[in-house]
């Protein structure tokens, strides 16, 4: 791991509700650098809130508190809307699930591209479709042309993504957040965006946080692994190391996905203890 | 000895506007009695529309498709329902948004008239592990394995053969979705139930079925033993592609 | 004995069929209540109600038809405290009877409508095809023409008269039901939870009656709340041009009527009718919005 780009000390988000506050995120601590990390949970566990924490997307009436919060540097504790801006978009991104619903539908993909480099780099109009083209070829889309005038609903599942993928890289940001974003799409044309993102990682030092529930792609794909259940970070793993994990949960998890190499009669199933909350 | 299940040449186009859309392009294949089928494939290749038809939930051509022995007409008869139930892939969306699991329940037991009602819902409960608190309950208030376990009990508290299950756990977590598989390989042994599982989780099928069809774009592209799939040894370049891709990502894979 | 109704009623894990009903309902109303316009719409519509059930006992002995010749056009007074018409009957008498008027036709126009719609739409829904096609032509044609129009024809073909006016208000008004109906329908009819009955065997009338009506049901009633106030008017109206209820029996849009032309020197005579019609189809609108909120789906959970 080269220097630390996002240092984030006891971070917690709440949700004050009718019955009691909800515990979105406790005491999570971790620290990312030019890398793939990744973070697996299942739902509720609050993996998504920690990606968006980290973007300051926690949307009202959530509270965000933490010890550290700190981006290259500097901190994101308190920052104001002007901050936020001038990170998102720019510096860190995110990209989503499902690319239908991050792209506008009445818009053609070249032009959202140019926006974002028009907005973030203030380029010139030439320069930004310059960039938009290059960006689109860097993520393999074969006929960038072609791509850079069709409207969304024109392009599959696969391409929708790697549109986004480039809509959300154009501006080089340090840091990328990805929830979940093959989930939505078939087996084979997700190894396909994963090595977009590994050459993004590889190539242009990008820090990566992928959040994901499937602990086979994310052992496969990342360098290190958080296991998050119930808002807390249970497990901070290598992920060449997973198959020795120390928490229950973590090895339940992994004998709970059948899998194609090791047939079982039985599934283990996940025997939840509550003092792994404490 | 015939299949419970023959499917022969399945054939299923969808109309839309001007141009027709083949979904299932002359598809064959034959279930035995007990046996558990497994159908995988990416989304588009047809396998839930094969599902489907044999359903009668789509109309369909076909030089023969019969179940239990019986002819499965494009206009199904009461009796030809209870041959055959379907468990769907989304918990949230299968279940009547105002009813609650007593009446869900209810529903299938009326409409064929059978009797001792409350004994029976009693028992399908139990048997796919809910306890009686949560018979009163609505859908919304339950979790997607316990809707999921619902659906399951509904599909079998008619006592059909036949089992069709379309992408049954993927809308639930993996700690759910072994629990559900597990209640299914039991609920199969016995009920001695003929299955037949569409998935795109070749872990998933693998794991429930013991022969195993690959489709891609309409096509059966090969049928194979889950031995043969596990073993390597499937004859497809599509299937071995399938099955590198499963497996997590390869930067060494080549683009498809 | 409160807390325990309350416990039993909110119970997570309901013993029996009628509880569990019983603790969905319990819910809606607390989420109806919760709701401050909502509360205030559903107010007003009970004060209707209850006005129009009691009130021989609230009109303070003065008969809504006694005519007094001799006091015409008084002005709010003690003896009279909405002062009185052009014929010397009382206005408060009158208002307050109006009501039963009022909610007998937003009764009668509930009743014959809603079923009318429900079928219409639903039908035409599930079954689509030439079924859909010939329904929908049909409710287009009512479509078309404008509504006040349309009832003024029904009401003179028909004659003057309450329930005359019914019919002609509801002849009118029961295409957009239908639409709505339909629409609901065609969404649900493609739901996995239809499939599964169509699967089980279910007939037609089956899915209909027991699986899609009740569905529809809501976002029907919650229209026919927002347009009681339509209707109201309409009735008004109608009552306003003379082919409503007719004299002597009081009507808040024939009594508007009658003092339009003393609006510059005895305002009440129009003004107070007009409040109260305004008051209820207000009332009807915030119940309307609040029934809305309490049935949409996504807050079921």
């Amino acid at each position: 791991m080269t220097e630390t780009l996002v240092r984030v000390e006891k971070l917690s988000v709440t949700y004050p509700g009718r019955r009691g506050t909800t515990l979105a995120l406790r005491n999570a601590s971790f620290s990312l650098g030019h890398e793939r990390l990744g973070v697996v949970g299942e739902s509720g566990s609050g993996k998504s809130t920690l990606g968006r924490a980290l973007l300051g997307l926690i949307p009202r009436p959530g509270i965000v508190t933490a010890d550290r919060m700190e981006f290259a540097g500097e901190s994101l504790l308190g920052a104001s809307e002007a901050q936020w801006q001038r990170l998102r978009g720019r510096r860190m991104s995110m990209i989503m699930q499902d690319p239908k619903y991050s792209l506008n539908p009445v818009r053609r993909i070249g032009d959202q591209i140019v926006e974002t480099c028009l907005l973030h780099l203030g380029s010139t109009r030439r320069d930004a479709e310059r960039r938009a083209l290059a960006m689109l070829d860097a993520v393999r889309i074969r006929d960038p042309d072609h791509v850079f005038q069709q409207y969304p609903h024109q392009l599959s599942g696969g391409m929708g993504q790697r549109a986004m993928i480039a809509m959300m890289l154009v501006a080089e940001p340090d840091l990328l957040i990805a929830d979940e974003p093959t989930s939505a799409l078939d087996v084979t044309v997700q190894n396909d965006v994963l090595r977009i993102l590994d050459d993004l990682v590889r190539n242009r030092g990008m820090a990566l946080l992928f959040i994901s529930h499937n602990l086979g792609i994310v052992s496969s794909f990342c360098d290190r692994v958080l296991i998050m259940y119930g808002g807390k970070i249970l497990e901070q793993i290598a992920a060449a190391d997973l198959a020795h994990a120390k928490h229950p949960y973590t090895r339940a998890l992994l004998a709970a996905a059948p899998s194609l190499d090791h047939p079982q009669a039985t599934l283990a199933t996940v025997v939840r203890d509550p003092a792994w909350l404490e | 000895m015939a299949g419970m299940i023959e499917v022969a040449d399945l054939r299923v186009s969808f109309h839309g506007g001007s141009k027709a859309v083949h979904a299932v392009q002359g598809v064959s294949f034959s279930v035995a009695e007990g046996e558990s089928f497994g159908i995988v494939g990416e989304s588009g290749s047809g396998k839930s529309t094969v599902l489907k038809a044999i359903a009668g939930l789509v109309p369909s051509a076909s030089a023969a498709l019969t179940v239990n022995g019986r002819p499965a007409a494009q206009r199904r008869s009461k009796a030809d329902r209870r041959q055959m139930q379907f468990v769907f892939q989304d918990p949230y969306a299968s279940l009547h948004p105002r009813q609650t699991v007593d009446q869900i329940l209810r529903e299938p037991l009326a409409i064929h008239r059978i009797d001792r009602r409350d004994e029976r819902i009693a028992a399908a409960l139990a048997e796919v592990g809910l306890k009686p608190e949560h018979r009163f309950r609505y859908p919304h208030q339950l979790s997607g394995g316990q809707r999921q376990r619902v659906a399951i009990a509904r599909a079998l508290i008619l006592r059909p053969p036949v089992l069709l299950l379309d992408e049954p756990t993927s809308a639930l977590d993996v700690s759910v979705q072994a629990e559900i598989l597990n209640l299914i390989v039991g609920l199969r042994k016995d009920n001695n139930l003929t299955m037949i599982l569409v998935s795109h989780d070749l872990g998933v099928v693998a794991h429930l079925c013991s022969r195993i069809a690959i489709m891609q774009a309409g096509k059966l592209v090969e049928v194979l033993s889950a031995e043969d799939l596990r073993r390597g040894a499937a004859q497809a370049d599509y299937t071995r592609k399938l099955v590198a891709a499963s497996r997590g990502f390869n930067r060494a894979q080549p683009a498809i | 004995m409160k807390q325990s109704l309350t416990h039993w009623l909110m119970e997570d894990a309901p013993r029996s069929r009628r509880q569990a009903a019983m603790g969905s309902l319990y819910r809606g109303l607390l989420a109806l209540v919760g709701n401050p316009p909502a509360l205030v719409g559903l107010v007003i519509v009970t004060i209707l109600v209850l006005i129009a059930i009691f009130a021989p006992f609230l009109d303070r002995g003065i008969s809504p038809i006694a005519q007094d010749l001799g006091n015409r056009l008084a002005p709010p007074s003690a003896a009279h405290w909405f002062g009185t018409d052009e014929l010397g009957r009382d206005i408060y008498s009158r208002t307050l009877y109006g009501s039963r008027v009022t909610l007998t036709i937003v009764g009668l126009v509930s009743v014959v409508v809603t079923p009318i719609g429900l079928a219409v739409g639903t039908l035409s829904g599930y079954l689509g095809g030439w079924v859909d096609s010939v329904l929908m032509r049909i409710t287009d044609v009512f479509l078309a023409f404008p509504r006040l129009v349309l009832a003024l024809a029904f009401a003179a073909a028909l004659g003057p008269g309450i329930e005359n006016a019914v019919i002609a208000i509801s002849l009118t008004a029961w295409p957009p039901y239908a639409r709505i109906a339909r629409a609901e329908t065609i969404t649900i009819a493609k739901s996995d939870f239809i499939q599964a009955v169509v699967l089980q065997g279910a007939s037609t009338w089956r899915i209909l009656i027991r699986h899609i009506v009740p569905l529809c049901l809501s976002s029907v009633i919650v229209r026919l709340t927002l347009d009681m106030a339509g209707i109201i008017l309409t009735a008004a109206g109608l009552g306003f041009l003379g082919l409503g209820a007719q004299p002597p029996t009081a009507e808040w849009g024939a009594m508007v009527s009658a003092g339009r032309d003393v609006i510059l020197d005895q305002w009440w005579v129009a003004t107070i009718p007009g409040v109260a019609i305004f008051l209820v189809s207000l009332g009807f609108n915030l119940l309307g919005d609040g029934l809305r909120d309490v049935f949409d789906p996504k807050d079921a959970s």
